[in-house]
């Protein structure tokens, strides 16, 4: 076990991704450190070489544009986000996900980004992106792309950055009108816990608000990534916005969803959960698309 | 004795803990913080199997890297004593300690200590322990209590026979020993019943969840003096146990215990004070070994893991006529679980003319368990309140008014074979009948979610045992206080106010001090909620030592004989020496100002040994209400009732109530230790190994009572333990009144309130 990493903080991306790329395998980004650090300490991953990212301003900054949606850099603390009046009007979902990792002190350091670089199957922060339809930017060597959230993860821990790429941004589209959003997790207990299931649901409605015309569905450690749950969301378009075509959705999303039974939850609690969940997701998005304020 | 029943002016007021300020600025020094000049880290090797044996185990490697200072396994320690010896509220028997402390041919449980090494940093450390080669034949672990108990189980102990008052078996098993309690003819106490219930119950096995980890340091001077720092209940308890081990004589080992981050009964016994002073003294340097949290989940001492089955029989008329109960601790991988004291407190409560109880000590392949608060009474309580609250639903009874009409009371035989002395089981009872919490309405909800109010009567002993503090009477006039009880819950503070109260000073005058095995008085543990009472008692006897000597320096000033002298401790005038010949006062203060001419130093020691105690009931109320779509269970309002006998600081007692009920609350709910069907504990951390944080436990009302031990000076009957003992079975019997499915396992977590319920 190795305790002992070179620190490097540069200030431009482009400076971050040469470190990257000249570290090879042993040089990791560090945003807040709360899943890197824990995970160095305990073995579980190996790096000699630490390029903290928190001091290149792109990655830090948020702005909201109303022609253009949200830009979220990678670094930005998820008390940050929770609290930011614009994330907190138009984008519930992630407020309901950045506001529930870790507790307040966590929240301080963590990031979105790290939440989503981790790729946990269990990350809080993922499925909410995912169902507003986030975009990650990436920069790298060869300059730089966008990719959908929804096809970040590819693993349990694994992404498809390449050696020397980075994450530089999330963008966030313009919410639509009539939309809503919302992310529910089941914890046994109320704070500092993890996901046993989580649900995020995104809906739009028509204009009488009685009829779903968009809907979109992701689940978190359910499955080896987080999962969009397409069957249950895709059946709901159309639909009357009410606890029947939840309830329907729900059992779709249990037939998507992949769970292992573990110490966190049984596989029949979690199947069980996802039903739950789904469901409460799609009646806080409802309300929310309603224009109630609910807290997560 | 010098009694103030009434007027005190220290006892029951609410200063600030003598301890606090160092720990609110994070000056305070814990076990982990100790640092000597030249020290090395010592880090230990442990099982990463639940049972195997041991073929060999070659350090070679690991000697050889740089920067390793020395490896110590089994072979540096001495043969062991096959002798047992109560700890705290625990007991070891150190040849089994010498095998828990380095594997000797059998490893026993996943995380079973193997070897150590010592190192200049410790990385060194931890890459020396890939170094040591050790090579194993697995065997089948037992996991399950019962089925441990099968007659085709593997043994962990091929020479262990049960013990019982029949005597020794003839076949080997894991069942280290049973005993039966009876009393009257249960098979008739059953004919007379109208109602019968029976339940089998399981609890898991728990951690005390201590914050601090086991950290011990030891140095060897040069004269072969060994000193010890480490964080325990117990500084006497860890110097016989290391003097055991070692072979070493008492005289020549220190135990200088530290500030502890948390205990509750989980630091009786040593874990890394021995592979500390074997390393340190191959290395000849100081040597710290601190446990990470996963080694502390692995290898120190929890609480047993049961299977339990309680079946009882009442009249028609609420009246008990039998029970019967059948108590299987696991023990982990050592015999010695605390089978008996649940044993003790199942049912305590309670007049039940006729019963038969079974229990059973059983090993199996998990840490060898330790104390935790109120030993064993926790698991048998949720079991036996359980019944007794469906014997009271069945009987149409409110299951507070069941409980009184067969309450216990004093000189009622037991089934223990005791009886209760100055109890006070129905002034709680009533206190929970009468609280405002136990008759506020609860809108019990038809939805998704559903609420249900429960109760829990509590017991546990309490202890008494041997205690020392010594006062010194200083030239100003104050005193400083010395005591050889680890303050593990600001006993300084508790003590020193006994203290203060008998000699009459304002605590401000007081002092107070934790010592060391080197300078104070022979102290058991700091646990069995003795500290208060039995140190209290030797600060009471001391100040009075204290007084006596002061009116013979008095008379010397004075010139008259010392009975001429009078010394108030009560009213404006305490703190006053007067003397009949010639009507003068003296102040506390004038009288040591002039210590030095009157003969020199002047001390009051008290050391005891209290040898009766007062046991203390409790109760609780929770209002539950569960999600019976996920199955989770909110607590809405909680309630903790505790005879306390005298609270000598309130607002400790009140702490203490609380603490225990929310490490109750965490067993009842969220904790409990998982393992794979090989062994492997799968929750060493503080995410799977799920405490209460703070949005899971609500503010908790408490109601002191007041029912003194007459045996204390003050009244004293202890606090600490009852409060964890009913807190899982007032929650369990709020669940069943919530959704109406009783439960019959520990903790109960969300998937199992929906198995129970056969929504999953
Ligand atoms: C006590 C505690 C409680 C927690 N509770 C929760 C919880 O409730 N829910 C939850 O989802 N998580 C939880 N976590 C995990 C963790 O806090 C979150 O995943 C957090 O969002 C990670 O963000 P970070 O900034 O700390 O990431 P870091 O640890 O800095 O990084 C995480 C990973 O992403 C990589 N990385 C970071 N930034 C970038 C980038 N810009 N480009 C490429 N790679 C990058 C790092 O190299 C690392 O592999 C908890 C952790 C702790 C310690």
């Amino acid at each position: 076990m190795n305790f002992s990493y070179g620190y490097r903080a540069p200030d431009t991306i482009a400076e971050a991704v040469r470190l990257l790329q000249e570290g090879g395998s042993g040089a990791r980004p560090l945003a807040g450190g709360t899943d890197l650090l824990v995970q160095l300490r305990h073995g579980i991953r190996q790096a000699d070489l630490l390029v903290d990212l928190k001091r290149i301003p792109e990655l830090s900054a948020v702005r909201y544009d109303p022609a253009d949606g949200l830009t979220l850099g990678a670094a930005v603390p998820c008390a940050d986000v929770a609290d930011h009046p614009d994330i907190r009007a138009h984008y519930p979902a992630l407020v309901d996900g950045a506001g529930i990792i870790g507790g307040s002190a966590i929240r301080q350091r963590a990031t979105v980004g790290g939440n989503l670089c981790n790729a946990s199957p269990s990350g809080d922060a993922i499925p909410p992106l995912i169902v507003l339809g986030a975009e990650a930017e990436i920069a790298g060597p060869n300059g730089s792309c966008r990719v959908p959230v929804s096809s970040f993860c590819v693993g349990p821990g694994l992404h498809l950055l390449d050696q020397g790429e980075m994450l530089v941004a999330l963008h966030l589209p313009i919410p639509s009108p009539r939309s809503g959003s919302c992310y529910l997790r089941f914890t046994p207990r109320g704070e500092m816990d993890i996901a046993v299931v989580g649900a995020a649901a995104w809906l739009q409605l028509d204009e009488s608000l009685s009829y779903i015309e968009d809907a979109r569905i992701a689940l978190s450690a359910v499955a080896p990534v987080p999962l969009v749950a397409e069957t249950a969301a895709t059946w709901l378009i159309g639909r009357p916005a009410d606890s029947e075509s939840f309830a329907q959705a729900g059992r779709l999303a249990q037939e998507t969803a992949r769970p292992i039974g573990d110490v966190r939850g049984t596989l029949p609690q979690r199947l069980h959960l996802v039903g739950v969940m789904t469901r409460r997701a799609l009646q806080g998005a409802l309300r929310r698309a309603k224009g109630e304020t609910i807290d997560g | 004795m010098i009694t103030k029943t009434a007027e005190h002016t220290v006892i029951g007021t609410r200063p600030p803990r003598a301890d606090a300020f160092e720990k609110v600025v994070g000056k305070a020094v814990f076990g982990p913080d100790v640092n000597l000049p030249r020290m090395a880290y010592g880090r230990i090797l442990r099982s990463p199997h639940a049972h195997a044996r041991i073929v060999r185990i070659d350090p070679t490697r690991a000697e050889a890297l740089d920067g390793v200072y020395a490896v110590a396994t089994a072979a540096d320690l001495p043969e062991a004593a096959d002798r047992t010896e109560r700890v705290g509220e625990g007991n070891v028997n150190y040849k089994y300690m010498r095998d828990n402390t380095f594997a000797g041919d059998k490893v026993l449980y996943h995380g079973h200590p193997i070897a150590a090494v010592a190192a200049r940093t410790l990385q060194i450390a931890e890459q020396a322990l890939e170094l040591i080669d050790v090579e194993y034949e697995l065997l089948d672990p037992v996991l399950d209590v019962r089925q441990a108990m099968a007659a085709d189980a593997p043994l962990l102990h091929e020479g262990m026979h049960t013990r019982s008052l029949a005597g020794t078996a003839d076949t080997p098993s894991n069942v280290a020993s049973q005993f039966q309690f009876l009393q009257g003819d249960p098979e008739q106490g059953f004919a007379q019943a109208d109602v019968v219930v029976e339940r089998a119950f399981e609890t898991a096995m728990v951690h005390q969840g201590y914050i601090e980890p086991h950290a011990a340091t030891a140095a060897w001077d040069a004269d072969g003096t060994l000193t010890v720092y480490t964080t325990t209940q117990g500084a006497f308890d860890i110097r016989s146990q290391v003097h055991e081990l070692l072979g070493y004589p008492l005289s020549k080992i220190i135990v200088v215990p530290t500030e502890v981050g948390g205990a509750f009964g989980g630091k009786n016994v040593g874990y890394v004070e021995v592979p500390a002073a074997v390393l340190a003294r191959k290395s000849g340097r100081p040597v710290r070994v601190v446990m990470t949290r996963e080694e502390v989940f692995l290898a120190s001492g929890p609480s047993s893991g049961t299977w339990m089955r309680v079946k009882m029989g009442a009249t028609r008329e609420g009246r008990i006529t039998a029970a019967e109960v059948e108590l299987c601790y696991e023990a982990g991988a050592y015999p010695g679980s605390p089978v008996g004291a649940g044993a003790n407190c199942i049912l305590a409560g309670y007049d039940i003319p006729n019963a038969r109880l079974d229990g059973y000590d059983v090993v199996v392949n998990k840490p060898r368990v330790g104390a935790y608060r109120a030993p064993g009474a926790t698991q048998s309580t949720f079991a036996g309140e359980a019944v007794i609250d469906e014997l009271a639903e069945k009987l149409g009874l409110d299951p507070v008014e069941f409980r009184l009409r067969n309450i216990a009371t004093n000189g009622m035989p037991r089934l223990n074979g005791g009886f209760h002395e100055h109890i006070a089981a129905r002034e709680v009872m009533e206190a929970v009948r009468d609280h405002p919490h136990y008759n506020a309405p609860l809108e019990r909800g038809t939805g998704i979610l559903r609420r249900g109010r429960g109760v829990g009567l509590a017991y546990w002993g309490n202890w008494g045992a041997r205690s020392s503090v010594t006062l010194e009477v200083n030239a100003d006039g104050t005193v400083s206080m010395l005591m050889g009880s680890v303050d593990i819950t600001g006993t300084r503070t508790s003590i020193a106010m006994q203290a203060a109260e008998t000699l009459g000073l304002s605590l401000a005058h007081i002092n107070p001090a934790m010592g060391n095995t080197q300078t104070s008085g022979y102290s058991d543990a700091s646990g069995g909620s003795r500290t208060t009472m039995a140190t209290g008692v030797a600060a009471v006897k001391a100040a009075e030592e204290v007084i006596a000597k002061m009116h013979e320096r008095a008379a010397a000033i004075w010139v008259c004989e010392p009975e001429q002298v009078a010394y108030t401790n009560i009213g404006p005038d305490a703190g006053t020496f007067t003397c009949s010949r010639n009507d003068e006062t003296m102040t506390f203060a004038e009288v040591a100002a002039k210590l030095g001419g009157t003969g020199g130093a002047l001390r009051g020691q008290g050391d005891v040994n209290v040898r009766r105690w007062g046991g203390a009931f409790g109760a609780n109320i929770a209002d539950v209400e569960v999600d019976i779509e996920t199955g989770s269970v909110r607590l809405l309002r909680f309630t903790a009732v505790q005879n306390v006998g005298k609270a000598i600081r309130p607002g400790q007692v009140e702490g203490q109530l609380r603490g225990g009920a929310t490490q109750g609350i965490g067993w009842g709910l969220y904790e409990g230790y998982a393992y794979d069907g090989q062994g492997h504990m799968l929750n060493a951390n503080f995410l799977d190994y799920k405490l209460p944080t703070a949005l899971d436990v609500p503010a908790i009302e408490t109601e002191i009572l007041e029912i003194p031990w007459p045996e204390h000076p003050f009244g004293v009957r202890g606090v600490g333990e009852t409060p964890i003992v009913g807190p899982p079975a007032a929650i369990a019997n709020a669940v069943y009144d919530a959704i109406g499915v009783r439960q019959g396992f520990l903790p109960m977590t969300p998937a199992r309130i929906l198995e129970s319920m056969g929504i999953i």
